[in-house]
């Protein structure tokens, strides 16, 4: 259990880190960190090399943005592998669909709730 | 007769007189390090209003008529408003003055635009178009990030290059004759681009504009720089004024000692607002407030001021574009 906990926060924080360091470093902002941190995710996981940070990882892999871009393509490829080509269209939405959902129904209560000001 | 000197240079043959100035400051600036120089103080961001536009936009009318009513003026006898600020299509100020009725002119220079409006207010006061001008420029935080940057928000972490933008509002009243401090001579600058993209390194972007107006203020009324008690660039923050004695280094003038930036003084280190402060209210409430003071203390008889612009827009930086910086200087004396 313990030693789950400690591999999350090595794996999680080493993610943030690169993330941190692009910012400091580069003339990235954090729109562009954001975008390439979902695609890196989804490139790694691609190549098969995401899902043994997972492993190794577990929430501290799946979390980071690079997380959403892993859960994106590995989705896919499990649905291709079931239905076929249009698994390729299917299968990303599917694996992300909690994460999604609630993005939105959560968006959408906040600005019910609350009137944006900034 | 003809006024102009050197290059860029006019020196006014009656020079008008600075005959009342006013400040307010949101509460981050109140806790800042100029505390006893504000005449006001908001207690946050909104100050009752709806909108921090609205916010901007009322302090930039009660900035404007509390230095009318200072000097006993009415609005009636000011001839022009000459005002300013950074939102695009001048919208904090247009909002403003809609009130004030009186003829108006709107400035834009960006974080110079007070400098700008003091120079064409001396202008129209030494040709004789007018008796008395009323000078007012507005900056807002919030507004300012709004459409220069990122939603406020969305947290995002701002580099440590990064200043903080001002919020708060000054405003000066210049007259024909009276009591106070003169605007003697105007250096018009050029703008200058030395290509730095970065938004958010606005004060070394702005650093080479400020150089070379200096110079070339020196260059045409034959002056060193020690002929000020002191030399105050508008908004440059640390790094910005750092690159501005680096560059009179460079040149074998030293400028330490009569030199400091007014985006330097304003907050106090553990503000933690990085390279200090910027819009156009950062010359503005120092202006209007700790120097204005101490000139009528007497405790400063020679300033030269020199307000400081990145004249980039939101589109221009997102088509790449480098920014294109401005400063202009007055010199104020007793």
């Amino acid at each position: 259990m313990l030693q789950a906990y400690l591999m999350a926060f090595i794996i999680g924080g080493l993610i943030c880190v690169i993330g941190q360091l692009l910012m400091d470093l580069t003339p990235l902002t954090p729109a562009h960190v954001l975008v390439l941190f979902v695609v890196l995710g989804g490139v790694l996981s691609g190549l098969g090399l995401y899902q043994p940070l997972v492993d190794l990882g577990g929430a501290g892999a799946t979390v980071p943005l690079t997380g959403f871009g892993h859960s994106l393509v590995s989705g896919a490829i499990e649905e291709v592998g079931k239905v076929g080509f249009w698994g390729i269209f299917s299968g990303a939405v599917k694996s992300t669909a909690t994460g999604i959902t609630a993005a939105v129904v959560f968006g959408l209560v906040m600005a019910t709730i609350f009137n944006p000001k900034g | 007769m003809n006024k102009k000197k050197g290059l860029q240079t006019v020196v006014f043959s009656s020079p008008p007189v600075i005959t009342s100035t006013a400040n307010v400051v949101g509460p981050m600036e109140g806790e800042g390090a100029l505390t006893e120089f504000y005449d006001r103080i908001l207690k946050d961001n909104l100050d009752g209003n709806m909108s921090w536009e609205k916010c901007e936009s009322s302090m930039m009318e009660w900035a404007l008529r509390t230095a009318i009513a200072k000097e006993n003026s009415q609005l009636a006898d000011i001839d022009y408003v000459l005002a300013g600020d950074l939102l695009n299509q001048l919208m904090s100020t247009h909002f403003a003055i809609r009130n004030i009725g009186r003829p108006f002119l709107g400035m834009y220079g960006a974080c110079s635009t007070l400098v700008q409006s003091m120079m064409m207010g001396s202008v129209l006061l030494d040709g004789g178009f007018a008796g008395k001008v009323a000078v007012a420029v507005s900056s807002h935080h919030d507004t300012a990030e709004r459409q220069y940057r990122f939603p406020t928000e969305l947290g995002v972490q701002r580099p440590m290059v990064s200043q903080w933008t001002v919020t708060g509002s000054g405003a000066v009243v210049i007259s024909e004759s009276g009591q106070g401090p003169r605007i003697t001579a105007a250096t018009t600058g050029k703008i200058v681009d030395m290509g730095i993209k970065d938004p958010n390194a606005m004060g070394p972007a702005m650093a080479p504009a400020a150089a070379d107006t200096l110079w070339h203020h020196l260059e045409d009324t034959g002056r060193q720089p020690t002929y000020y008690d002191m030399i105050f660039t508008g908004d440059l923050g640390s790094v910005g004024k750092a690159l501005v004695i680096q560059l009179f280094k460079e040149k074998g003038v030293d400028l330490a000692s009569v030199y400091e930036d007014c985006g330097c003084m304003i907050f106090r280190q553990e503000q933690d607002a990085h390279a200090g402060a910027s819009g156009c209210a950062s010359s503005a409430v120092v202006f209007t407030g700790y120097i204005y003071r101490m000139m009528m203390r007497q405790k400063l008889r020679k300033v030269l001021l020199i307000g400081t612009g990145s004249l980039h827009s939101t589109t221009s930086y997102q088509q790449k574009e480098s920014i294109p910086c401005i400063a202009h200087a007055v010199a104020i004396e007793n």
